[in-house]
């Protein structure tokens, strides 16, 4: 082989390796999407979708754990939507960005890698066992919030930062308090991208089991829960509970996947959401 | 001659250890313009972010020196930056009106300032025809003030500093985004602007400093000021050499 040959099998060999990753990841999808559709429509009906689970989870339907996945990811959002924001202003818009600043946001960063089953833990021993909140859904959607806090800090930090400095300047220059110019003029600007960030987190959050666990799951609830200190169903857990716990885990694997499609259309629907919002977005967008 | 506005004493500024501008004397009269010219980097923007103190949210900036606005020393740490930044308006290089409407980015300092309600509509029209705008957007002030082009969108941000009743404007180059079109509009404004106002400009085109300004003070690299006087004066005859140099474009 010649040097120009020799360039050309080198960017052939690249462009099909980079394309085969590519296609391979979409194809993984396609394949955990259609196996998991293919083995839970069945089991999607009106009551699957609108009853409570009956004969120890064998028959009837879903509906609590529903209600609490969509509980805990609002709880969730409630929490750490303010909490993140709040904390992105302040290390933006007001911090001296020095070193302490700098170790703040490694932190932040690192509780992003915890082990979700950390987190679990930690809201045992916290919200649980010492502030006395119970396995509940306050405790859940306080672990919850904890656990996505770091994603939602981020997209708030990164949304602000792309606010254009000029619009701060402008508001300073006007005579704006540096609160003022915050909320009236940094804040509104940023606030689609870190809808965006909170919508994505949320996603995060309805689908985790492991935070959950000891802090607000429960097996099986006869009634839907009627205030934030009870235990709740989740979607997640419910998989869980079926294909792990259960005595007819063979019997019910339909369910477990009729399940298992639920809340991968619930997150799915989340996500689009936020990929809609952002769109809207970057098309509204002109600085 | 009218009285003197600002007397600015041994100004020194420094990013950190920088020192951009160096012992800077001057008097700025009221109700005239004052150009301030001189090449890149003369530290002509920073002198003007020191006279409203918006300076002091770029992180390592620093002034020494007594800037005397209304018989105290606004440079003082005692002083209501607030309430100074109200009295002392600022137009920037590149427009940067906010993405809100029109109406609103002009209402937006008298609001913040407690303004009320029904007395808005009057000096949001007012502010408007100040500023040479209101014949072009009186129909459509609900629209996005960044639908405007960019010689709209500057004379927006001219018609919201005027919003607040501001005494001095300073102008940071606010020409350099334009075109020769919306640049002539906005030297016209200028012009106007300074029977009720004083005007403070820093420009790098010479000609727009001969064509509107009364007064020119010649900053050179290194952060002094060479030379000020009657811009008739400093171009037509200026004493320093350099100056001489500068305006006749043997550098810069």
């Amino acid at each position: 082989m010649n040097r120009v040959q020799r360039r050309r099998f080198a960017q052939a060999t690249a462009f099909a390796l980079l394309a085969f990753a590519t296609f391979l990841i979409l194809a993984i999808m396609v394949g955990i999407i259609s196996f998991v559709a293919s083995q839970g429509i069945g089991a999607i009906s009106w009551e699957f979708l609108t009853a409570f689970p009956r004969s120890g989870m064998t028959e009837g339907g879903i509906f609590p754990a529903i209600v609490g996945t969509f509980y805990l990811a609002m709880g969730t959002t409630l929490i750490s939507l303010p909490l993140g924001v709040f904390a992105a202003i302040y290390l933006v818009e007001y911090s001296y960005q020095g070193r302490l600043i700098r170790l703040i946001r490694i932190g932040i960063n690192n509780l992003a890698g915890v082990p979700s089953i950390v987190f679990g833990l930690f809201g045992l021993a916290l919200f649980v066992r010492h502030l006395g909140l119970g396995v509940s859904l306050l405790s859940g959607s306080l672990t919850l919030a904890f656990f996505v806090l770091p994603l939602v800090i981020r997209a708030s930090e990164e949304a602000l930062l792309a606010v254009p400095q000029g619009f701060r300047e402008g508001a300073l220059a006007l005579g704006a308090t540096k609160w003022q110019s915050v909320y009236t003029v940094v804040l509104p600007t940023a606030v689609p991208a870190i809808l965006t960030g909170g919508i994505l987190a949320l996603g995060i959050a309805a689908g985790q089991t492991a935070p959950i666990i000891f802090t607000a799951a429960a097996f099986f609830t006869p009634r839907l829960p009627d205030s934030i200190f009870s235990p709740i169903m989740a979607l997640p857990f419910h998989i869980y509970v079926m294909a792990s716990e259960s005595a007819h885990f063979a019997v019910t694997r339909h369910l477990q996947f009729g399940t298992a499609l639920v809340l991968l259309a619930i997150v799915f629907g989340i996500n689009i959401t936020a990929i809609i919002i952002r769109s809207q977005m970057r098309k509204r967008r002109r600085w | 001659m009218s009285a003197t506005m600002l007397t600015v004493k041994e100004l020194n500024f420094y990013y950190s250890k920088t020192q951009v501008l160096r012992d800077v004397n001057i008097e700025i009269p009221g109700n005239e313009v004052t150009a301030i010219i001189g090449p890149s980097g003369c530290g002509k923007s920073s002198f003007l972010k020191a006279l409203n103190r918006l300076y002091e949210i770029i992180p390592g900036a620093r002034v020494t020196g007594e800037i005397i606005y209304n018989g105290g020393n606004l440079l003082s740490r005692d002083v209501d930056v607030v309430g100074l930044r109200k009295e002392i308006g600022m137009v920037f290089q590149r427009p940067n009106p906010f993405p809100k409407s029109i109406y609103a980015n002009v209402a937006y300092g008298p609001r913040l300032h407690g303004v009320k309600r029904k007395e808005l509509d009057r000096i949001v029209e007012e502010s408007l025809r100040k500023a040479g705008l209101w014949d072009e957007v009186k129909d459509k002030l609900n629209k996005s003030g960044l639908d405007l082009s960019g010689g709209e969108q500057q004379r927006l941000c001219i018609a919201r500093c005027l919003a607040v009743e501001p005494k001095i404007i300073l102008m940071d180059e606010p020409c350099s985004a334009l075109d020769p079109i919306a640049t002539a509009k906005i030297e016209d404004l200028i012009y106007n602007l300074k029977q009720d106002y004083t005007v403070i400009i820093v420009t790098h085109n010479m000609q727009q400093a001969a064509r509107v300004s009364d007064k020119t003070a010649v900053f050179l690299t290194g952060g002094k000021m060479v030379e000020y006087g009657e811009t008739v004066k400093i171009f037509e005859n200026p004493e320093n050499k350099i100056v001489e140099d500068y305006i006749t474009g043997k550098f810069g």
